[in-house]
């Protein structure tokens, strides 16, 4: 077992934490939740963990511990997702400590944190698994009382046989319940009978967190453990040719500069193995600082890259896709992209005969939007630690999916899959990066290569300007309207760097009888992935812009507009396969006209932008409350509305949707990347603009439409629609529409003239 | 390299360190206090924020030559179990979402309120917009702050 010294005091629970599971795991997180660690000590070894399914562990004198499965990064899983267990458990969720699972998909499921899956996708695995547990804890108690198992009922923790009078702990039973085969077919609570699903909890390590305690992998220390640093080519469309690392070995605290190949020619990569740089100058050292330093005085040759031929498997299939080479810059990409714009494109979806509607319109409106890459710039930069020999492999850290890029360290390794042992830290941010693994692959081959246990880390520069963006994107929007103003044609056609936004059968189709929807993609070598709503956070920012100029053209009321359309979509729809529910669609619009006040006159103070999506199955609408403050445009307060089914966790999700809003405003004002002969012109948070407390709204109303509806996304539909309720309201501050993304730009640009 | 003498959350301590180092990784690398966060390495995010001689200053660009003999506060000193009244505030508006730059935040915090205990939204603005939350916590921060500020 590895040997962690961790800063502050730790006894022995770090090293008993050997499961009754047989699974080898250093718990550095601990247990988690009211139950000081003192407590834990004496009761916390391995052969008094009773494992009742694979998430549920009950001691004989009743701790019961709940694990995590899946990777946290700030939406909250580590406490909702337990939460969803405690109540079908029916135990007392105070007294319940919470514990990080291992990676272990066999027992804990698909342990994948991103495209708002968490909650969803663990919904019924963790009822089942709490109601399983609860009726082999009922079984135990009925075999020792000789009595009918039906006849045993539950509470917060204790069993009872009401005839008899006996009772006892789910501790008392433990021991023998965890003999008792899995049922199957386990009967749920009815969801109006929930007490902890429905009430707010804290986060269950809220406490470690404000005390700064070592909760990220970047805080860890591993005996032996070294620093390694990666110096990356300055610009997309370079790479290493040569190096002289004579001066920066002489460099204090300095082991090793070499390069490694990351992978071999040929690798099919899956989707997620997505890497921007394939040859690596390594620089491995004692600590941060110094191999900071020793990068420095590296003497690097660097060359342009060829056109190079990536092949990517997947359920899909296995494609090819050709990496282009060349120095790319932003002004060229806006070149590019308005005379793809004129092209045919790829045709995704059409009803009707539009052509023939725009040709015989009366009036057409024609909007064309563009959005900048985007960093995802978490704030714990991109770090894992490696401890890799020719038998085993341990990799320890924030990622977003052990379970997708365990098979490609076992390609990479050469290691069985039982061999390589993934550990999930507490991430400091993922957004849609942390599902790829480069920086884990890159260190799981630096520990093999210089012997030792590694952590590589990613200075803010490297984070920044190594790739895996938000693509570059535009889309022309336009609408045919007849004599009388109805809305008789829709056309969008979206483009991007290097992949298309359009979602072809989301609103407004289905609305419209004639509709087409048109993509086309310039291929870069400007690495792109997931970043918060992919696709959806440009598309809601544009059609809903769109759709509000619409609006005003025909002398309706923006929400009113959109009622009639999902009127229309839903009474007479149009076409096949339209990817909404139109009443949950007006459900969050309708709540939200009552929650801002959106008739209410004393409300006229403020320049209001309104803007509603669907995307991750969930339902958003936001009504952005614009004044002015020392001259310039300021989100005072933002009214937000979400139908995303049950709420497991309401305090919790309250505060993702605040967040999600602020995102949306930081980067329609300020967010965005560009590039000038291939090298990224912000490098870190003095150039790359992010918004700060004081352009934050003072107040974000939050409310969600109650129903019992299986849980949907939450973390990323309440982010797309924030850009266009900003630009729409932007609009009525400044009397100017907005459709180059980031907005604040312009805003700068109109002072300076005035 | 040189010797120091570094009071750090009360505790004096002598190092023998290159004197350019910044203090962020002199406690992270060297003291294991790692609630003090790498974020930005050049004062631009305030992950590292620490308090010097009371103020709030920023770590990573704060060689350990500057530090010496200073009285230097990080979040492992605020209190013994995170029950100093700005880390109750942050608990009981359960401020944080991935948690990486709360530390931060609550020492530009702490260092606000220790001067001046009920602040102007205006003044709150000026300390804390050198601290940035990339989970977009600002709304719940405000609310932890003004709690915190009118129980002192």
């Amino acid at each position: 077992m590895e040997k962690i010294n961790t800063s502050f005091s730790r006894r022995s629970f770090l090293k008993s934490s050997v499961l009754a599971s047989g699974g080898l795991m250093i718990s550095f997180s601990g247990l988690s939740k009211y139950m000081p660690e003192d407590n834990i000590k004496p009761i916390n070894l391995a052969d008094e963990w009773n494992e009742l399914t694979g998430y549920i562990k009950i001691t004989s004198d009743n701790i019961i511990k709940i694990l995590n499965p899946n990777p946290e990064f700030g939406q909250n899983v580590m406490t909702s997702l337990p939460m969803i267990v405690a109540e079908e458990l029916d135990v007392d969720w105070k007294k319940v400590v919470v514990e990080m699972g291992p990676h272990d998909n066999v027992k804990l499921g698909p342990q994948f944190t991103g495209g708002s899956n968490s909650v969803r996708m663990y919904w019924k695995p963790l009822r089942e698994a709490g109601a399983a547990a609860r009726q082999m804890l009922r079984e135990a108690a009925a075999q020792t009382w000789h009595v009918p198992m039906d006849e045993v009922t539950t509470k917060a923790g204790m069993l009872y046989h009401e005839k008899s009078g006996k009772s006892g702990t789910y501790g008392d039973f433990a021991t023998l319940a965890a003999a008792i085969p899995i049922p199957k077919g386990v009967t749920l609570k009815d969801i109006k009978s929930f007490n902890v699903v429905g009430n707010s909890s804290k986060n269950v390590e809220g406490l470690k967190i404000v005390t700064g305690k070592p909760l990220f992998a970047l805080d860890h220390d591993y005996e032996g453990m070294l620093i390694a640093m990666i110096e990356h080519p300055p610009a997309f469309g370079k790479k290493l040719k040569s190096f002289d690392a004579s001066e920066a070995l002489k460099m204090p605290g300095i082991k090793d500069v070499f390069s490694l190949k990351l992978y071999e020619d040929g690798y099919e990569q899956t989707g997620f193995d997505t890497r921007t740089f394939n040859d690596l100058l390594v620089v491995v050292g004692n600590t941060t600082w110094e191999v900071m330093n020793a990068r420095k005085k590296l003497k690097v040759t660097w060359e342009p890259t060829s056109d190079t031929k990536e092949v990517i498997g997947g359920f899909r299939g296995k494609t090819e896709v050709i990496i282009p080479a060349g120095l790319e810059s932003t002004s060229s990409h806006l070149e590019k992209m308005t005379e793809y714009a004129k092209k045919p494109a790829q045709q995704l979806r059409k009803d009707g005969d539009p052509e023939t509607a725009f040709a015989n319109a009366a009036q057409i409106l024609e909007r064309t939007y563009t959005a900048p890459f985007l960093a995802h710039n978490c704030m714990e930069p991109m770090n894992y630690f490696a401890h890799v020999t020719d038998e085993k492999a341990l990799l320890i850290g924030p990622h977003q999916a052990p379970g997708w890029i365990e098979p490609t360290l076992a390609k990479i390794l050469n290691l069985p899959p039982d061999k390589i042992e993934i550990q999930m830290t507490r991430m400091g941010g993922g957004f849609g990066l942390r599902a790829y693994g480069h920086y884990l692959t890159e260190a799981a081959l630096i520990s093999r290569k210089v012997k030792a246990p590694v952590k590589l880390v990613y200075s803010r520069e490297d984070d920044m300007t190594y790739g895996i963006y938000r693509p570059m994107y535009t889309a022309t929007y336009r609408a045919a309207l007849d004599a009388n103003k109805n809305i008789i044609a829709f056309h969008v056609k979206g483009g991007g760097i290097p992949e298309h936004p359009v979602h072809a059968n989301r609103f407004p189709a289905g609305a419209i009888d004639n509709y087409l929807a048109e993509g086309w993609a310039i291929p870069s070598n400007i690495t792109i992935g997931a970043f918060r709503a992919p696709r959806s956070n440009f598309n809601a920012a544009a059609e809903q812009s769109f759709l509000d100029e619409l609006a005003e053209m025909v002398g309706k009321d923006p929400i009113e507009f959109r009622l009639e359309l999902l009127k229309r979509a839903k009474e007479n729809p149009v076409g096949k396969n339209n990817d909404y529910d139109a009443d949950r669609y007006v459900g969050v619009l309708n709540l939200l006209k009552e929650k801002s006040g959106w008739n209410n006159p004393e409300n006229k103070k403020y320049s209001r932008g309104v803007a509603a999506y669907f995307c991750h199955n969930s339902y958003a609408a936001h009504v952005v409350d614009i004044v002015k403050k020392d001259g310039q445009p300021y989100v005072e307060r933002v009214f937000s509305v979400v139908d995303c089914g049950v709420v497991i966790n309401p305090d919790a999700a309250v505060n993702m949707v605040q967040g999600a809003v602020v995102d949306g405003i930081g980067n329609a004002f300020y967010g965005g990347l560009t590039h000038k002969d291939g090298a990224s012109e912000q490098n870190n948070f003095n150039r790359y603009r992010m918004i700060r407390y004081k352009e934050a709204p003072k107040k974000i109303d939050v409310s969600f439409v109650k129903n019992d509806v299986d849980p949907t996304g939450l973390g990323e539909p309440p982010f797309p629609p924030v850009f266009a309720a900003v630009a729409n309201a932007l609009y009525k501050n400044t009397g100017k529409r907005f459709y180059d993304q980031p907005f604040g730009k312009f805003i700068e640009l109109n002072r300076q003239r005035m | 390299m040189a010797t120091f003498n570094l009071d750090i959350n009360g505790k004096k301590q002598t190092l023998d360190v290159d004197p350019k180092t910044p203090l962020l990784w002199v406690l992270r690398e060297h003291l294991k206090l790692v609630g003090t966060k790498y974020g930005c390495g050049i004062a631009q995010c305030g992950a590292c924020t620490v308090h010097f001689e009371g103020n709030a200053v920023r770590s990573c660009s704060l060689p350990v030559s500057a530090a010496a003999n200073k009285k230097i506060t990080t979040i492992e000193g605020l209190s013994e179990n995170g029950d100093h009244p700005v880390q109750k505030a942050w608990l009981e508006h359960d401020v944080a979402q991935c948690g990486y730059c709360q530390t931060g935040q609550i020492m530009s915090a702490t260092a606000l309120l220790n001067k001046n205990a009920n602040p102007t939204d205006e003044q709150i603005e000026a300390a804390m917009s050198g601290n940035i939350c990339r989970c977009g916590t600002y709304v719940r921060i405000r609310e932890a702050i003004l709690s915190a500020s009118s129980k002192k």
